[in-house]
């Protein structure tokens, strides 16, 4: 009896959780098992693929000696942040505005902005391409750190406007009679009271950003300008010759920081993320 | 310097000061104020590229060149060309195939998560890795993982007995079809799972005891219970699966690059390559506008929804 309801968990639980991992961890495995293994091991079909031989750091040196990785990271680093910074602040205001000021136009403005999240990149990347071009912006981080915000401000506008709804009235309310402006309120009150959304809000932006191709493949050209995935495809495939080690060590390195940022603020990530489905 | 004027000035100084800070307790002063700077951005970078989008469409503007209106030209032009015409196929099969596919792999994960067990956190946090890993990034380990010689599934099955040959991922039309598909379904099936669970967990447990007293099986509890009280989240998951999808770009564009021989081209790549590698922005944007009706209709639903959520 105890024996077969435990074969029976083993076979209803365990046997499909250890498939779906196999299958989404898969690919990390593999990315990290190639980026240390050697050129001579990566392409010697004798040998078993899935297990590492003798473990070698040298496709980790050639990825920071040949190539400008760290000057990539920091380029998606200053990019991801500004962004991040600038929508933070502009969304908060706006969230607030919408949710709590219930002013004439309150109800399109929030509608108007949600739509915004809803329009693709792919859509929009050639007319910007075109405006990008005539601000003259071409070939600069500005063109990313203010096209960024285009996708990042609808999502948390989206998000805060669901803290602001927790928040009670009340308390505003109070602070009002006692004769606090709304300004005061807003930096006294709401901004302390919303700090957890703020966070999750942020750290959305922040991985967002850095995980974004498009726009940063479509207007930067120059190598010293490059965010990392689009540093690493351009200048590690020349010609025909795949540095795969290479490539592998710099998915892996440019990987860690979101996944480590991601590792302390799970909960909040998944608060963002059930949240912005919810509201 | 005389006394009374400066006074004066500073009287209206503060004059000035108290009207402006009476102006900020009117809600309607200060909203419009407060959103201003979000719409400004939103106006220069979103709504005007996207007029501007619609317009090229209809002009043979080509890079560094401004264009003039053309009509239906770069419409007709496209529907003549057969590349366009196995693009649509192929957005259409990504779209609808990995969509599918990541609803139901997403929904059984979402039910064996639900379970109480240990280390039930950790297992949330790694499910989510493909989704927070930049997707270009794991593009790449794809690409690698697909290598015509070097693939380490070639190799699994080969040890397993269940093909004899290396299998050319890539070089394949219907191969490379499913290979695209395969990486879209590995990475958006953490968002449906985690999207889920959150609505899994809502789901009162008095629901399936009251069912199981009246005989229910598993299967029939998760017909009857499970599917149609997340049948609203779902819905909103799926929209937004389907956008992003149908919209993809990156996942095709490192992969593949639209080939073998423009084989695997959906509407983002295909437009890029014209338009950013071709200078043929016009063309581009024509390709683009193409999307637009079914984008429409995916908003449109997912609008219906929350508002009936509201």
């Amino acid at each position: 009896m105890v024996i077969e309801r435990i074969g029976s968990k083993v076979i209803k639980f365990y046997v499909p959780l250890a498939a779906y991992l196999a299958f989404l961890l898969f690919p990390f495995y593999w990315m990290v098992n190639t980026v240390f293994k050697s050129d001579m091991e990566l392409y010697n079909l004798d040998l078993n693929p899935l297990y590492i031989h003798s473990p070698t750091l040298g496709n980790i040196v050639t990825l920071f000696t040949e190539t400008i990785f760290l000057r990539w990271m920091a380029n998606t680093f200053f990019v991801a942040l500004s962004a991040t910074i600038i929508s933070l602040v502009v969304s908060l205001l706006a969230a607030y505005a919408i949710q709590r000021l219930q002013f004439k136009t309150s109800g399109p403005t929030g509608v108007a902005i949600f739509l915004g999240y809803l329009v693709p990149q792919t859509i929009l990347f050639i007319p910007l391409a075109h405006t990008i071009f005539k601000l003259k912006l071409w070939d600069s981080l500005w063109a990313l750190i203010l096209t960024y915000p285009t996708f990042l401000i609808p999502f948390c506008t989206w998000l805060l406007m669901g803290y602001f709804k927790s928040i009670p009235k009340e308390m505003e309310e109070c602070a009002m009679i006692d004769g606090a402006s709304r300004i005061k309120i807003f930096r006294r009150i709401i901004l302390p009271l919303c700090l957890p959304g703020v966070l999750s809000a942020g750290i959305f932006c922040f991985t967002l950003s850095w995980n974004e191709y498009l726009y940063a493949l479509a207007f930067i050209s120059s190598s010293a300008k490059k965010t990392v995935p689009i540093g690493l495809v351009t200048e590690l495939v020349r010609g025909d010759v795949y540095h795969w080690g290479a490539l592998m060590a710099g998915a892996l390195c440019a990987s860690v920081p979101i996944a480590l940022v991601y590792s302390f603020f799970v909960d909040h990530y998944v608060a963002g993320m059930t949240g912005a489905l919810k509201e | 310097m005389d006394a009374i004027s400066a006074a004066e000035q500073t009287n209206n100084q503060t004059g000035f000061r108290r009207k402006i800070s009476q102006a900020l307790e009117n809600p309607t002063i200060l909203g419009l104020l407060f959103v201003a700077p979000a719409e400004l951005l939103l106006l220069i970078f979103l709504a005007y590229p996207f007029f501007l989008g619609l317009w090229l469409g209809f002009t043979d503007t080509i890079v560094g060149r401004e264009g003039k209106f053309i009509g239906f030209e770069n419409y007709l032009w496209l529907l003549e060309d057969p590349t366009f015409w196995l693009t649509c196929f192929n957005t259409f099969l990504y779209t609808i195939v990995a969509v599918i596919f990541k609803a139901v792999l997403g929904i059984g994960l979402a039910v064996i998560l639900n379970r109480d067990f240990k280390g039930k956190g950790l297992m949330r946090a790694i499910v989510l890795l493909p989704w927070i890993i930049p997707t270009a990034l794991s593009a790449i380990c794809f690409w690698w993982l697909y290598d015509s010689t070097f693939s380490g599934i070639s190799w699994t099955l080969m040890k397993l007995g269940i093909t004899d040959h290396f299998i050319d991922f890539l070089g394949d039309p219907w191969n490379a079809r499913w290979a695209l598909i395969a990486a879209n379904v590995w990475r958006g099936v953490p968002f449906f799972t985690i999207g889920l669970l959150a609505g899994l967990q809502t789901i009162s447990p008095d629901l399936y005891e009251a069912a199981e007293i009246d005989g229910a099986g598993a299967w029939k509890k998760f017909r009857r219970i499970t599917l149609p009280l997340l049948t609203p989240l779902l819905t909103v998951v799926t929209v937004f699966s389907t956008i992003w999808t149908f919209a993809d770009f990156q996942l095709v564009w490192i992969i593949t690059k639209g080939g073998p021989a423009g084989a695997t081209h959906i509407f983002g790549t295909l437009s890029f390559q014209r338009a950013m590698q071709g200078g043929q922005f016009g063309e581009g944007a024509a390709i683009s506008n193409f999307m637009l009706p079914i984008l429409v209709a995916c908003v449109f639903i997912a609008f219906v929804f929350l508002r009936r959520e509201d």
